[in-house]
């Protein structure tokens, strides 16, 4: 299982990076929004993939269960990912109300013209 | 009537006694340090050094440590002597110059770095006072800052020996990696441990470079001469007497370790031998009496070194003797020369002469320095010279050799003579070429007294030469240990060396007969020299590599950027990831895959590449929501339903919220990429995911800390009374960090109503 994870990882990180180097804003969010993913499935691989029950007590032994911190971790990730997100998308719709374009090169100069 | 006032006001102010004052404090310095060093003379002429410790930054192995042998002895004895009564000299010298107590502090710092440099027992500290007395030389070269000469040759002298500097310390680190210890003492107490380590040839170089852009070795030549823009008491003290020699200083001190072998000898003779016949070669050419000064310094620089080069016990003893001999004759001749610019205003050769008539005591010292420089009887010049011929005749079995580098030790000493007689004759005896800037005026004493201590101190030494001898001999076992050399004298008796002395002289007057028919004349940069080198090099390579490389790192384009950075870090961590072998820890085969599984990563796949396909934005948003919808599935599979849950809330709100937005803006354009350009793209976000996987691969398992994971299962319910450990940890364990994650939300989301807000009121 851990090959297929390592894949699906790869994958994810290589097409959020990919979008990071396009020119429209809604790509790059969008982007951001895959990477959110890559490093919320990473950290959940360094608890160490393993088969076992749910961490809820009285599901079964303690042995089994499998390890609740990178859950926690991951778990306060994607409501601040989100959190992100939300304010990055509200960025860039203000941008093009304000200069027309949300296209990142057309965005160099520091004043509004 | 204003302006006279004005004028006479200044002079007032600058004649009020108090301005002298604190002068006393720097040249009680300068004496008092002498009076320490000479106290313990002869205990370090007896072998048993004085030494005081102070530990500075033990972690580092750095500790003052101040230590005088005898090798040090010479060298702080001429450090304070001559720092004393240049102080002394410059009283008359600089009056009414600009800015004396920002002179008089640097030649002060200069002479305490001079001081610790020498004393220095700890190689570390040896090299922050180098580089203190390469700081404090560059302030006092560009002591007259507002001129444009004076900048660039501070800078240049800076830089130069800066640079060296540095590669100094590199050298100095590398022999600290194979001894363990910067400490002196330790490292020489075992001298032969760095020539059998692999990194000798490297601590040699760069321990090498510092020595000789110190001692202005070619090629590091060129700085010396510029530096002589600074005032005539800071040249003789620095660039004759002092500074020039710390590279000397270093090189005899490192000679038990770094000594021995074929490439330090090849190294020191080639690089002494060429320095020593380029600077004579020039000194002639020369005809500003500083300029001379500077050459023949050169000379007498690379002299020594190639002396050192040869490593037998007489070689170093000659080395030891010129320095000091060099020291006495050149500083003294420094200080005639200021004082004939200070009374005519012109150091030109050409339009120098009779000065007789205006200073007969200063016509005596330049005579009696003149006569050791060119190395007459009885003065130590002419025991330095005797001893560097005879060390040349013994250094080889081959008469051919021997005799080759006699003959070319003689040549730049028979121009060291004809410049003696054009320094000693010429000025005081000769025919004025011109008239003078200004017309001499009662010399005052303090501007030729210095200069006759010097000049005095090295006949004393030439008579007597037994003053020396204890503590040279004593310093040639430092410098070769257990070599012994003969003892000094003033005659040899009817010997070679005697017989090559008399054709010096007698090659040096004719010498001089042609210098005199034909007076040098100014002459351009050579196109080709390693001054052009430098100029190219910090004029053009430098600034045009830094500004080429800003223009391409720097471009301005954030995505540029990001893409940089994540090259590095996919070069240097994938790199050591490589390296490392981890990649290749087995056991991956051995697992089973069930169908559920490698269902939802090829749709998981997919929708990835989906939404960077997608021909419309739209297409891109829904991609994404199926990208969140397999990351959901994954969850559930991997025992996490809370996470399972938040995942798939989020993912319909982002969705949603993309979808609104998305109705505001504009329709999607058209992305035009090069073909390269998109090339690189894809490589470097391609890397990134390889990088990532190999990663994840690598990682698991891997355990730093005993795994905090069983205490919260076991300790949840009775703890916390909650059964859900994954909410326990939110919300008790870790609940501070829940509280900054709200923190972050809420800010978040006040920055979104802000900006909705807020808008600009347009005109």
């Amino acid at each position: 299982m851990l090959i297929l994870l390592a894949v699906v990882i790869g994958v994810l990180f290589a097409t959020g990076v990919y979008l990071l180097f396009r020119r429209s804003t809604v790509r790059l969010i969008i982007g951001l929004a895959l990477l959110g993913h890559a490093a919320n499935l990473f950290l959940f691989t360094m608890g160490g993939i393993r088969p076992g029950i749910v961490p809820i007590v009285g599901a079964g032994p303690v042995e089994q269960m499998v390890d609740p911190v990178p859950q926690a971790l991951i778990l306060t990730a994607i409501v601040i990912g989100f959190g992100i997100q939300a304010f990055v998308l509200i960025l860039s719709y203000r941008a093009h109300e304000e200069v027309g374009t949300d296209d990142l090169d057309q965005m160099k100069s520091t004043d509004v013209t | 009537m204003a302006s006279h006032l004005a004028t006479d006001r200044s002079k007032t102010l600058l004649r009020v006694p108090g301005w002298r004052w604190p002068l006393a404090p720097v040249l009680a310095l300068a004496l008092g340090l002498f009076g320490f060093v000479l106290r313990r003379a002869p205990a370090a002429v007896a072998g048993t050094p004085w030494e005081a410790a102070l530990d500075w930054l033990p972690a580092l192995g750095l500790s003052l440590h101040l230590r005088l042998d005898s090798l040090s002895l010479i060298f702080a004895l001429l450090i304070t002597g001559i720092g004393a009564l240049v102080v002394a000299y410059s009283m008359p010298y600089m009056q009414g110059e600009q800015g004396l107590g920002r002179y008089y502090a640097s030649l002060t710092l200069f002479m305490l770095a001079m001081f610790g440099l020498v004393m220095a027992g700890n190689l570390l500290l040896l090299f922050v006072f180098w580089e203190l007395t390469s700081i404090s030389s560059y302030l006092l070269i560009g002591f007259r800052h507002e001129e444009a000469e004076s900048q660039e040759a501070a800078l240049q002298a800076l830089l130069v020996t800066g640079a060296g500097g540095l590669a100094m310390l590199a050298g100095i680190v590398l022999i600290g990696q194979v001894y363990g210890s910067f400490d002196l003492g330790v490292i020489l107490a075992e001298p032969t441990r760095l020539r059998a380590h692999p990194l000798y040839g490297w601590a040699l170089g760069l321990i090498l470079a510092g020595a000789f852009t110190k001692s202005a070795q070619f090629p590091f030549h060129f700085w010396l001469p510029k530096a002589m823009v600074a005032p005539t008491p800071v040249s003789a003290y620095l660039h004759s007497a002092t500074m020039v020699k710390a590279g000397i200083y270093l090189l005899a001190r490192l000679s038990p370790l770094l000594g021995g072998s074929i490439a330090w000898q090849a190294t020191l003779t080639t690089a002494g031998g060429l320095t020593m016949l380029l600077g004579a070669w020039q000194a002639l050419r020369q005809h500003d009496l500083k300029g001379i000064l500077a050459y023949t310094t050169i000379s007498t620089l690379g002299m020594m070194v190639a002396l050192l080069g040869l490593g037998t016990a007489e070689a170093s003893q000659a080395a030891l003797v010129t320095l000091v001999a060099h020291a006495l004759y050149k500083g003294a001749l420094f200080l005639v020369a200021g004082a004939v610019d200070h009374e005519t205003g012109t150091r030109d050769v050409r339009l120098l002469g009779g000065f007789w008539a205006y200073g007969p005591a200063l016509g005596l010292v330049a005579a009696l320095a003149a006569l050791s420089m060119a190395g007459l009887p009885p003065t130590l010049g002419f025991v330095a010279k005797e001893l560097g011929y005879s060390a040349a005749l013994e250094w080889s079995e081959q008469a051919i050799a021997s005799g080759g580098l006699a003959l070319l030790v003689l040549a730049a000493n028979a121009c060291n003579v004809a410049l003696a007689v054009v320094l000693g004759y010429r000025v005081f005896f000769g025919e004025p070429g011109g008239p003078w800037p200004r017309k001499p005026h009662g010399m005052p004493w303090l501007l030729v007294l210095p200069g006759l201590l010097l000049a005095g101190a090295s006949w004393l030494v030439g008579i007597l030469p037994g003053l020396l001898d204890g503590a040279v001999e004593r310093a040639v076992g430092l410098v070769l240990p257990g070599a012994h050399a003969g003892h000094l004298a003033l005659w040899h008796g009817w010997s070679l060396p005697l017989a090559l002395s008399m054709v010096t002289l007698a090659s040096g007057a004719g010498l001089y007969a042609l210098w005199r028919r034909r007076p040098p004349a100014p002459c351009g940069e050579p196109r080709l020299s390693a001054l052009a080198a430098y100029r190219w090099l910090v004029y053009r390579a430098l600034p045009g590599a830094a500004s080429g490389l800003t223009r391409t790192l720097q471009n301005g384009s954030l995505r540029f950027y990001i893409m940089v950075i994540l090259a590095s870090t996919v070069l240097v961590a994938g790199g050591t990831l490589v390296r490392s072998g981890l990649l290749s820890r087995g056991s991956l085969s051995s697992e089973a895959y069930a169908w559920p599984e490698l269902l939802m990563t090829a749709l998981l796949v997919a929708a990835a590449l989906g939404v960077v396909l997608a021909p419309t934005r739209l297409g891109a948003i829904l991609s994404l929501g199926a990208v969140g919808s397999m990351v959901t599935l994954l969850y559930v599979r991997f025992r996490a339903p809370d996470l399972a849950l938040t995942q798939l809330l989020i993912e319909a709100l982002t969705v949603i919220l993309l979808l609104q937005v998305f109705h505001y803006l504009p329709p999607g354009f058209e992305e035009h990429v090069r073909p390269r350009r998109a090339a690189l793209e894809i490589a470097v976000a391609a890397s990134v995911g390889l990088l990532m996987a190999g990663l994840v691969l690598m990682a698991n398992g891997v355990q730093f800390a005993p795994p905090i994971a069983r205490y919260y299962l076991e300790q949840s319910a009775p703890l916390a009374h909650g059964h859900n450990v994954v909410n326990v940890i939110l919300v008790d364990f870790r609940g501070y960090d829940t509280l900054g994650e709200i923190t972050v939300l809420a800010t978040a989301a006040i920055g979104v109503y802000a900006l909705l807000r807020v808008r600009r009121r347009k005109a």
